[in-house]
C-alpha cells in the first residue's frame, strides 16, 4: 500500500505540486511570521538587558520606555546622593545618569533623522557596567564625548544624517534654545546589538546637565552596580534606605521587566497581527487542499474501487490516501520553512525601512518554529484531506466494473437545513452582540462573522447558484455558445465551484470588511475634525512628542496670528492609573467653546475640567478634588469646576498650563492652535507661519483639510498595509482557482476533445476555460463582498463610540470585483493553454 | 462480385478523397505504417462503410479523412479543399461547416441538453439553425420529447441519435461515424444505424462508418475492406454473408501472412 501510495505521488506530480504550493505558502508565512517575531523579542531583550544595571534609582512613577511623550520632570539628584550610594557596602559603584528625551537629530541638510516609529534617546556617557558586568554602550568608531560641545550617535544616525565623523551635527533641544550642534566623535551602540532602529544621542555628563537639566551639576537617574555576592533585591533594599524623597532604588531585572511589559505591550500587537493573516493564509490554503483531494479521489475513483475490489478494506483505502497527504504536507511544510527564513528577512527589511531595525542574526529558525510550522502544515493538510479519504473509501468495489462512474455523494439538502440554521445562529449571536449582550459588542459580532464566513463557505454551493446563473446567462449572451458552456461548467459542480469560491470569498471579506471600517473611520475622523478643529491653525509634531516652547515663540511674532493657544499633555496618576493629562494656557477659551455638561470650562488656579468619559468612570463630579500623581512624586489637588464632552482636543483631565509647572513638569508644548487676527490674509499667514516653524522639522502646521488629510493618510497606510497582507490570502486562492480547473482540463480531456472535434477554435476554448475562472472568482468576490459589508456595518455599528458614521468603500468595492475578474483571467491562463494544446484524437480516446 | 480497388459509380461526385495516403508512427525499428498508400473516392450520397481486423488503420483512415490527423504523406480532400493546405483555425472551420462526427461513445456534452447538443456545431458557428430542417432531423430520429433531457437522463441509444442528429444538422458534406452502434445493443444499434441510412435515401447525406460489425456494415451501399494499412478489397450493395466471407477471408489471410 506505501508503494502504491508513493507512485500515486510521482504520477500526479503536477497536480500535487499545485495544492502543494498552497500548504508552502501557508506555512511560509506562518513560520516567517514566527522567526520574524522572535526576531523582534530578542532584538528588544538583548537591548533591554544589555543596557540594564544591576539596580537603579529613578522618580518615582517613571514610565519606562514612555519615549518622552509624558515629557519630563524638574526632580534632581545631587553627586552627594550618588557619593552616598557608592558608599553603601552593598553598592560597587554608582554612576549618575542624565537621561533626556525630546531632543531630535536633523540631517545635514536640515531634516528631520527619524521621527517616525522608533524613539530619540539622548543620555550622558559613563562607563558603568550592565547587569551582566559588560559595558552598556560599545563604542565601534572614535572616541567617548568630552567638554560641553561633544556628541557620540548610532552608526545607522550617523548615515541617515549623512555626517561623518568630526562634522558639526545639528540638534533640536527639547527644552530653551532649540537650535543647538555638537561635534560628532565617534559612533556607538547598545551591549546586545543594533538599537532596534532608536537613535541614540550620546553626550558628556557635562553637555548632558547643560541640554536637560539647566546646567545645574545634577542627575535624573543613578545606575548601581551591586557588589560581589550582593542579589540585586539587597541591592535595591540597600539603596532605597538612602534615595531622597520623590526617587525609588528598583532592581535592574525590575526595570528590563517594565521595559519589556511597554515593548511588549507594542511588539503583541504587531505579532498578534501577522499572526492573524498567517493564520488566514493557512485557512485559506486548508480549502484548497480539501477541494483538490476531493477532485483527485474523484478522478481516481475507478482505481480506488478495483483496491476495494481486490481486496483492501475501507480504512486501507482512507489510509492510503491519508498518507499521500502526509507525504505531500512534509514535503510543502519542509519547502514553507524554508521560505519563511527567507519571508521573515523579507519582513525584517519593511520594519527597518520604517524605523524598526531588528538585528538579522536574530532571525533564526527555532525549534519551536520548525515543529510549529510542521503541526499545522501537516495537521491542516491531513484535517482537509480527511473528507476526500473517506467519502474515496465509501466507493463501491462494483464501480471499477461500470462505464461512467462518480461517486456517490449526500444531496446538498442536509446542508442547506444545518447550514441555514446556523446562519440564523450567526444572525443571532452578532444581533445579540449590537443589542447590548454582556462583554464587548466586537467579540460578539466577530464571533458572529467566524460563524457566517464558514457556513457560507460550506454553502457556497447552495447560495451561489444565483450568481453562477447570472454569470451564465452573461456569459451567453456575449460570448455565445463557448459562455454558455464555461457557465454551465462552473454549475456542472457546484461544490467544487463553491469551495474553489470560498477560498477566494475569505479574503474579499476580510478585505471589504476592512475597507468599510476604514471608510468608517475617515468619515468619522472627518465629522470629528469639522466639528472640533475651530482653531485656524494647529501645530503639532507628528508623533504627538512635545517639543520646545521656542517654536510657538517664533510663530507668536509672526504677524497675523491673532490669538495663540498652547497645551502640554502629559501623564498622571489618577487612582493608580496612567491618565492623559492637559494643561492648557489661558487662550485656550477663546479658540476652544468646548459642550459644556456641567459646571464651566475656564479654568483658573488649582481647577479642572474632565471629560464626560472620565467623569462617569471614576465616578468624579463638580466640586470633588482629584489627587494627582506626576513623576519625581510631586502632587497636585485640583477641584473639577467642569465636565465636557469627550473631545479629541484635551486630555481626560484639563489644568491650567502654570499648574503643569508647579508640578515640576518641564515646559514644552504638545499643541499649539492659531486663530488668525481679524482682516488678515489667510494664505499669506499660513506661509509666514510655516516659514516660522521651518527651522523645526519636528512639527508640522496643519489647516483644517490638512489636518484631517494627516490622519487619513496614517488610516490609509495602516489600510494598505494590512491589503497587502491579505494580498497572500488571495494570491493562495488563485493558486487554488488554477488548481482546480487544471483539474477539471484533466477530467473534461473528452469533452474538450469532442469539442475541438466538432468545431471549437483553441481561441473559444481557451475563452470558455477563462470565463468559466471568471465566473468562480466573481462568485468568490460577490459572497466575500457581501458578507464583509455586512459584517463591517455590524462591527461600525457595535463600535459607534469611536467610528461615529459609516462609510462605504463603494468606488473599492469596484475595484474588487474588478481585480476578481482580473484574478479569473490571470488563473486561467496555464489551464487554458493547456487545453488548448490537447491532442484532438488523443483527447477524444483517452479513457 | 470482387471488383477492382477504388471504382467509383462516375455518375457522383466525390464528397471526400484520400490519394496515396501514408501514416507512420514512430521511426526506424519501431515504426508503425498506419496507413501505406491508401486512395480511396467517397461519393456523394453514398453510405460507405469502412472495415478491416485491428490494426488495419481504418481508424486511423477516418481520422486522416476528417482532419483530425494529419497525414504523413499524401492528400486528402473534402469537398474541392486540399486539407494539406489549411491551418488549424482553417481546419477547425471546415471540422464545423462541413464534416460531422458520431463516435463511439462519449458524444455529448453532459452539460447541455439534447437540443443544446444538436445546436452546439451551429452555435459555435454562429449560425442561425434551420427550423424546419431541425424539426426534421428530430423527428427522423425520434427525440421530439427528450429535446429537454441531459444526457445523463437519456440512454446509450439515445444519446448515440442525439449525437447522430447533432452531426446532421448543420448539413455537412460528410458525416463520419466511428463504430457508433460498438457501445449499444442490437435493438438501440439497428435504430441507429437505419436512422442514419434514412438520411442517405432521404436527404442524400454522405456517411463514412468505421466498424468490425457486418451486420452495420449491411446497411451500407458500399464496404471499403482495409489490411496493412491499405485497401485491399470491396463490395458494393453488400449483404451480411458476403461481408462475413470477405473479412473471414481476410483475417485467414492475415494469419497466413504473420505465421
Amino acid at each position: 500500500m506505501l508503494r502504491l501510495t508513493l507512485r500515486n505521488i510521482l504520477a500526479r506530480k503536477v497536480r500535487l505540486f499545485m495544492s502543494g504550493l498552497a500548504i508552502v505558502l501557508g506555512v511560509a508565512f506562518l513560520s516567517g511570521v514566527l522567526v520574524f517575531s522572535n526576531g523582534l523579542s530578542s532584538t528588544f531583550d538583548s537591548i533591554i538587558y544589555g543596557s540594564t544595571p544591576d539596580g537603579a534609582v529613578r522618580a518615582q512613577d517613571t514610565e519606562e520606555f514612555d519615549g518622552g511623550f509624558s515629557g519630563q520632570t524638574d526632580q534632581s539628584l545631587s553627586p552627594a546622593v550618588v557619593a552616598e550610594l557608592a558608599a553603601l557596602p552593598e553598592v560597587a559603584r554608582a554612576d549618575g545618569d542624565v537621561v533626556g528625551f525630546g531632543m531630535s537629530l536633523l540631517a545635514s541638510d536640515g531634516t528631520l533623522v527619524g521621527g517616525t516609529g522608533a524613539p530619540t534617546l539622548a543620555f550622558n556617557y559613563h562607563d558603568g557596567p550592565n547587569m551582566d558586568g559588560d559595558s552598556a554602550l560599545i563604542l565601534e568608531e572614535g572616541r567617548w564625548p568630552t567638554g560641553t560641545a561633544e556628541i557620540v550617535l548610532d552608526e545607522a544616525a550617523v548615515k541617515a544624517g549623512d555626517y561623518q565623523v568630526g562634522d558639526d551635527v545639528k540638534l533640536l533641544a527639547p527644552f530653551g534654545t532649540l537650535e543647538r550642534t555638537a561635534k560628532l566623535v565617534g559612533t556607538a551602540e547598545f551591549n546586545g546589538g543594533g538599537t532596534a532602529g532608536a537613535t541614540l544621542l550620546i553626550f558628556s555628563t557635562e553637555a548632558a546637565q547643560q541640554l536637560f537639566l539647566g546646567g545645574k551639576d545634577v542627575y535624573n537617574r543613578i545606575s548601581l552596580t551591586a557588589a560581589d555576592g550582593v542579589t540585586q533585591k539587597d541591592l535595591a533594599k540597600a539603596a532605597g534606605k538612602v534615595v531622597p524623597q520623590g526617587f525609588e532604588a528598583v532592581t535592574g531585572n525590575q526595570v528590563a521587566a517594565e521595559s519589556q511589559d511597554a515593548v511588549g505591550g507594542f511588539l503583541g500587537v504587531i505579532k498578534t497581527f501577522l499572526l492573524v493573516f498567517a493564520i488566514i493564509a493557512v485557512i485559506v490554503g486548508g480549502f484548497i487542499i480539501v477541494n483538490t483531494f476531493s477532485i483527485l479521489v474523484a478522478q481516481r475513483s475507478r482505481e480506488l474501487a478495483l483496491l476495494r475490489a481486490l481486496g483492501a478494506g475501507r480504512a486501507q483505502v482512507t489510509r492510503s490516501v491519508l498518507l499521500e497527504a502526509f507525504v505531500l504536507a512534509l514535503v510543502a511544510s519542509t519547502l514553507g520553512i524554508g521560505l519563511g527564513l527567507l519571508l521573515a528577512r523579507g519582513l525584517a527589511g519593511i520594519f527597518r525601512s520604517i524605523g524598526l531595525d531588528i538585528a538579522s542574526n536574530a532571525l533564526d529558525l527555532t525549534s519551536g518554529t520548525v515543529i510549529t510550522s510542521y503541526a499545522v502544515g501537516i495537521g491542516m493538510t491531513m484535517v482537509a484531506a480527511y473528507l476526500p479519504a473517506r467519502r474515496g473509501s465509501r466507493i463501491a468495489p462494483v464501480a471499477a466494473m461500470r462505464a461512467d462512474i462518480s461517486v456517490e455523494r449526500a444531496s446538498l439538502h442536509r446542508r442547506t437545513v444545518i447550514g441555514t440554521i446556523v446562519l440564523v445562529i450567526g444572525a443571532g449571536v452578532a444581533i445579540a452582540g449590537v443589542r447590548g449582550a454582556p462583554g464587548s459588542d466586537a467579540a460578539w459580532i466577530g464571533v458572529g462573522a467566524v460563524l457566517w464566513i464558514l457556513t457560507v463557505a460550506a454553502l457556497s454551493s447552495v447560495v451561489g447558484k444565483p450568481v453562477l446563473a447570472l454569470c451564465r446567462a452573461i456569459f451567453a449572451r456575449l460570448f455565445g455558445a463557448a459562455g454558455q458552456l464555461a457557465g454551465e461548467n462552473a454549475l456542472r459542480d457546484p461544490r467544487r465551484t463553491g469551495a474553489t469560491a470560498s477560498a477566494l470569498m475569505i479574503g474579499l471579506a476580510l478585505v471589504s470588511t476592512i475597507g468599510v471600517l476604514a471608510a468608517s473611520l475617515n468619515k468619522s475622523v472627518d465629522d470629528v475634525v469639522d466639528e472640533q478643529f475651530t482653531a485656524d491653525l494647529l501645530v503639532q509634531s507628528t508623533n504627538f512628542l512635545p517639543f520646545s516652547t521656542e517654536v510657538g515663540d517664533r510663530i507668536a511674532g509672526v504677524d497675523g496670528v491673532g490669538t495663540m493657544s498652547r497645551q502640554q499633555f502629559t501623564t498622571a496618576q489618577y487612582d493608580d492609573e496612567s491618565i492623559y493629562l492637559t494643561g492648557n494656557d489661558d487662550k485656550f477659551d477663546d479658540v476652544y467653546h468646548l459642550k459644556v455638561v456641567d459646571g464651566r470650562q475656564r479654568l483658573s488656579g488649582a481647577e479642572a475640567f474632565v471629560t464626560e468619559s472620565f467623569a462617569t468612570d471614576n465616578g468624579v463630579k463638580v466640586g470633588d478634588a482629584l489627587d494627582l500623581g506626576f513623576q519625581g512624586g510631586t502632587t497636585l489637588t485640583p477641584t473639577v469646576v467642569g465636565v465636557v464632552e469627550d473631545s479629541e482636543v484635551v486630555g481626560e483631565v484639563n489644568v491650567p498650563l502654570d499648574q503643569l509647572v508647579a508640578a515640576g513638569v518641564l515646559r514644552q508644548d504638545t499643541s499649539i492652535s492659531i486663530l488668525f487676527s481679524p482682516g488678515a490674509d489667510a494664505a499669506t499667514v499660513r506661509d509666514d507661519v510655516d516659514a516660522a516653524a521651518k527651522s523645526a522639522p519636528i512639527v508640522g502646521v496643519y489647516d483644517k483639510a490638512g489636518f484631517s488629510e494627516e490622519i487619513r493618510g496614517q488610516v490609509n497606510q495602516l489600510l494598505y498595509m494590512i491589503y497587502g497582507l491579505l494580498t497572500l490570502a488571495i494570491v493562495i486562492a488563485v493558486i487554488g482557482i488554477i488548481n482546480t480547473l487544471g483539474l477539471s482540463v484533466i477530467e473534461r480531456t473528452r469533452e474538450i476533445g469532442l469539442l475541438r472535434a466538432i468545431g471549437m477554435s483553441r481561441v473559444r476554448l481557451r475563452r470558455m476555460i477563462t470565463l468559466e475562472s471568471i465566473g468562480i472568482a466573481v462568485l468568490g468576490a460577490v459572497l466575500g463582498m457581501a458578507l464583509g459589508l455586512a459584517i463591517g456595518i455590524l462591527l461600525q455599528n457595535a463600535l459607534s463610540d469611536d467610528l461615529t458614521s459609516l462609510g462605504l468603500p463603494l468606488g473599492q468595492l469596484v475595484a474588487f470585483l474588478v481585480i476578481a475578474v482580473v484574478v479569473g483571467v490571470l488563473a486561467a491562463v496555464i489551464p487554458a493553454i493547456r487545453a488548448s494544446r490537447l491532442n484532438v484524437l488523443e483527447a477524444i480516446s483517452t479513457e | 462480385m470482387t471488383t477492382a480497388p477504388h471504382q467509383v459509380s462516375p455518375s457522383l461526385p466525390a464528397a471526400a478523397r484520400a490519394i496515396d495516403l501514408h501514416k507512420t508512427y514512430g521511426s526506424g525499428d519501431s515504426e508503425v505504417r498506419a496507413l501505406d498508400g491508401v486512395t480511396i473516392t467517397l461519393a456523394q450520397g453514398q453510405f460507405t462503410a469502412i472495415m478491416g481486423p485491428s490494426g488495419s488503420g481504418k481508424s486511423t483512415l477516418m481520422h486522416c479523412l476528417a482532419a483530425l490527423d494529419t497525414p504523413t504523406a499524401g492528400e486528402v480532400m473534402v469537398g474541392e479543399t486540399q486539407l494539406s493546405r489549411l491551418k488549424d483555425k482553417a481546419l477547425t472551420t471546415l471540422r464545423r461547416e462541413e464534416v460531422g462526427f458520431v463516435f463511439q461513445a462519449f458524444n455529448l456534452i453532459p452539460t447541455l441538453t439534447a437540443q443544446e447538443n444538436i445546436l452546439l456545431p451551429l452555435s459555435l458557428a454562429g449560425r442561425k439553425p434551420d427550423q424546419a430542417w431541425f424539426d426534421t432531423v428530430v423527428d427522423t430520429v425520434g427525440l421530439r420529447d427528450r429535446l429537454k433531457h441531459r444526457p445523463a437522463e437519456m440512454s446509450g441509444g439515445q444519446q448515440q441519435r442525439v449525437a447522430c442528429a447533432r452531426a446532421l444538422v448543420s448539413k455537412p458534406s460528410i458525416v463520419f461515424a466511428d463504430e457508433p452502434t460498438g457501445n449499444l445493443d442490437s435493438t438501440s444499434g439497428a435504430e441507429v444505424l437505419s436512422f442514419l441510412r434514412r438520411s442517405v435515401d432521404e436527404f442524400g447525406q454522405t456517411i463514412v462508418m468505421v466498424t468490425h460489425d457486418a451486420v452495420a456494415a449491411s446497411y451500407c451501399d458500399r464496404v471499403v475492406f482495409l489490411a496493412d494499412g491499405r485497401v485491399v478489397d470491396e463490395i458494393n450493395k453488400p449483404d451480411r454473408e458476403q461481408i462475413l466471407e470477405h473479412m473471414t477471408a481476410l483475417q485467414a489471410a492475415a494469419a497466413r501472412g504473420k505465421a
